[in-house]
C-alpha cells in the first residue's frame, strides 16, 4: 500500500534580485510504501530539502500533487513529524519538556498520555536519567536523539528526516545510524530520509532515490537488497560497496554534465 | 571555568582561592588610607573635599539625628514606584510591539525619538506637569527605566529563532502557541537585560529629579551639601547613591543569571 505519494511535483522559486526563475524541483514522482524506509540522496542544491519541506507542509507548491493516504498535503499535519538537521530544541525546556513539545502543539493526546509517551520515548532513545537536563548540557548526538524522540512521540504516520546526522562527527554519525535502525525496527514507520551521504542512504534505506542538481530531478531509484536487522559491518560488504559505487557514478555523471554546461557558458 | 579550577586543584593556598577579594580589598584599604593620611597632614581643604573619617562621622550623625533615613525612604519609594511601573508597562508594551508588526511600524518614529532623546531633557516639562511633589520624581524614574525595558523586550520577542519557528510550524503550532512557547520564554533574557539597564538609568532619573525640584531625598542631599559647601554631607549622599546602584545592579545581574540557566555558557 502506498503511504506517501508524490506525483509530477515541481517547485519554482522566483529570485527577486536577479529577476530570474529557478526550478528547484522538476517533475519528481515517487511513491513510498507503508512501512518503507526511503532515502533521497543528492548533491547540495538538488532540491532534496525543498522536497522534504513541501512534504512537511512547510512550503506551498503549485505543480503536481503530494498526498498521504490519498489525502492531498496542504500545510503541516499531525500525520507527519520532522526530525531536523539542527536539533531545533527549545533551549529553555528540559529534555522531557522538549520531547513533549510536538505532542503539546498537536493537541492530540491528553496530559496523562503525553506524560507516559514522553517517558517511553526518552527510554527508547536511551536518554533516561537526562529528563531534567537542558539541551545545552547534552552533546550533539544526544540532542539529535531528543529531536528524534520528539518526532516519534507525536506518533506520525510518516517520519520525515532532514539530514539529521549531517552535523555530527563521523563516529557519532555511524553510531546514530545503527541506533536509528534499531529504534525504527520497533514499529517500522514510513520514513522519508534526506541525506547527501550515499553510504548512509544505502545502509539505512529499503530504497534509495537519487536526485540531480539544477534542476532537482529524480535520476533513478535503487532497491537495496539487504535484509534486516543490519549491522554496521554491512558497510564493508562487497555488494554494499558496489551499490554505493553505482549511485556515486550516477551523481558524478550528472555533475560532469553540469561542469560542461558551465564551461560552455 | 572557576569551578573546574577549584575542583581540579583541591589543595590551593588561601591566597590563590581568594585572590580577587584580597587584591580588591587591598586596593580599597590603600586608597582610603592614603586619602586619610593626606587629610591628616592638612593637605586637603575641607571646602573642596572631605575625608573618610569625616564622612563616617557625618554618616552616623545624619543617620541618627539627621534626615538620612527619611531621605532614603523618600528616594527609595519614588524609585520603587517608578521602576515597577516601568517594568510592567515596558514588558507589556514591548511584547505587543514586538509581536504585532503593524503596531511596531506605527510606534517606531516615537520610540526612536524618545529613545534617542536624553530623558533628562524632559525634566522641566515633567515638573510643569506633575509639580514638585513625589509624582514628578516617580514619573522621571519611570520614563528613564521604561525605554531600556521596552526596547530590549521588543528585541527579545522579535529575535525568534528561525529553526525553532520551523519546528513549531511543522508540529502544527498555532500563532498563539508560538507566542506562548517561543516568543515569551525566548525573550526573558532580553527582558532581564532591559531590567538591569533600567535599574541604572532609573537611578540617574531619581537623582536628577531630586536635584532639580525637591526639598528631600538623597539627590537633594547631594545638591544641598554642595550649595552649602558641606562636602561631608555631599559625600555621604554620593556614597549612599553609589551603594544603592551597586546593590541593585548586583540583584538584577543575579536575576538575569538565574533565568538564563539554559543559555549556552559564555
Amino acid at each position: 500500500m502506498v503511504k506517501l505519494s508524490i506525483e509530477h511535483l515541481s517547485k519554482r522559486y522566483w529570485f527577486e534580485r536577479e529577476d530570474r526563475e529557478v526550478l528547484a524541483v522538476s517533475d519528481v514522482s515517487l511513491a513510498v510504501e507503508d512501512g518503507e524506509f526511503l532515502a533521497i540522496v543528492g548533491p547540495s542544491g538538488c532540491g532534496k530539502t525543498t522536497l522534504l519541506n513541501i512534504v512537511a507542509g512547510l512550503l506551498p507548491y503549485e505543480e503536481g500533487t503530494v498526498s498521504i493516504d490519498g489525502k492531498r498535503v496542504d500545510g503541516p499535519g499531525v500525520d507527519r513529524a520532522v526530525v531536523f538537521q539542527h536539533s531545533s530544541l527549545l533551549p529553555w525546556r528540559t529534555i522531557a519538556g522538549n520531547i513533549r513539545y510536538g505532542m503539546e502543539m498537536q493537541r492530540r493526546f491528553d496530559e496523562a498520555t503525553m506524560h507516559q509517551r514522553a517517558d517511553h520515548f526518552v527510554k527508547m532513545v536511551g536518554l533516561n536519567g537526562f529528563e531534567k537536563h537542558f539541551p545545552n548540557e547534552l552533546s550533539g548526538g544526544m540532542q539529535q536523539r531528543v529531536n528524534l524522540a520528539r518526532a516519534l512521540a507525536a506518533d506520525p504516520k510518516v517520519l520525515l528526516m532532514d539530514e539529521p546526522f549531517a552535523a555530527l562527527d563521523a563516529q557519532t554519525r555511524e553510531f546514530m545510524q545503527a541506533e536509528l535502525l534499531k529504534i525504527w525496527s520497533q514499529d517500522r514507520k514510513t520514513v522519508l530520509f534526506i541525506t547527501h551521504q550515499i553510504n548512509e542512504a544505502v545502509y539505512l534505506a529499503d530504497r534509495v532515490a537519487v536526485m540531480s542538481a539544477r534542476p532537482g530531478r529524480l535520476k533513478g531509484v535503487f532497491k537495496i537488497p539487504f535484509g534486516r536487522p543490519r549491522t554496521l559491518s554491512l558497510k564493508r560488504d562487497p555488494q554494499f560497496l558496489e551499490i554505493e559505487d553505482s549511485i556515486w557514478k550516477l551523481i558524478e555523471e550528472e555533475s560532469q554534465k553540469l561542469n560542461m554546461v558551465l564551461a560552455e557558458k | 571555568m572557576s569551578k573546574k579550577k577549584s575542583s581540579g586543584r583541591p589543595h590551593q593556598s588561601f591566597y590563590a582561592k581568594h585572590e580577587a577579594v584580597i587584591l580588591g580589598g587591598l586596593s580599597i584599604v590603600l586608597i582610603i588610607g592614603v586619602w586619610q593620611a593626606f587629610w591628616s597632614a592638612g593637605m586637603i581643604s575641607p571646602l573642596f573635599f572631605s575625608s573618610p573619617s569625616a564622612i563616617v562621622k557625618q554618616f552616623r550623625y545624619t543617620l541618627v539625628e539627621g534626615t538620612l533615613l527619611s531621605d532614603m525612604k523618600y528616594s527609595g519609594t519614588n524609585f520603587a514606584i517608578g521602576f515597577v511601573l516601568a517594568v510592567i508597562t515596558g514588558v507589556v508594551a514591548g511584547v505587543l510591539i514586538g509581536w504585532y508588526r503593524r503596531l511596531r511600524l506605527f510606534c517606531d518614529p516615537f520610540l526612536n525619538a524618545f529613545y534617542a532623546t536624553p530623558r533628562i531633557a524632559m525634566v522641566p516639562l515633567i515638573i510643569i506637569w506633575f509639580g514638585i511633589g513625589i509624582w514628578s520624581k516617580v514619573f522621571i524614574v519611570f520614563l528613564s527605566a521604561f525605554f531600556p525595558v521596552l526596547i530590549n523586550t521588543v528585541g527579545g520577542v522579535r529575535a525568534l529563532d528561525r529553526d525553532l519557528l520551523r519546528a513549531a510550524k511543522a508540529y502544527c503550532a498555532s500563532d498563539w502557541q508560538i507566542f506562548k512557547t517561543l516568543a515569551i520564554p525566548g525573550s526573558v533574557p532580553f527582558i532581564l537585560t532591559g531590567v538591569r539597564q533600567g535599574v541604572a538609568l532609573g537611578l540617574i532619573g531619581m537623582v536628577v529629579g531630586e536635584m532639580v525640584g525637591s526639598s528631600q531625598g538623597v539627590g537633594f542631599m547631594v545638591v544641598y551639601g554642595g550649595q552649602t559647601f558641606n562636602t561631608d554631607t555631599l559625600f555621604v549622599g554620593m556614597i549612599v547613591i553609589a551603594f544603592s546602584g551597586i546593590a541593585l545592579t548586583w540583584l538584577a545581574e543575579r536575576l538575569e543569571r538565574r533565568f538564563s540557566r539554559w543559555r549556552p555558557e559564555r
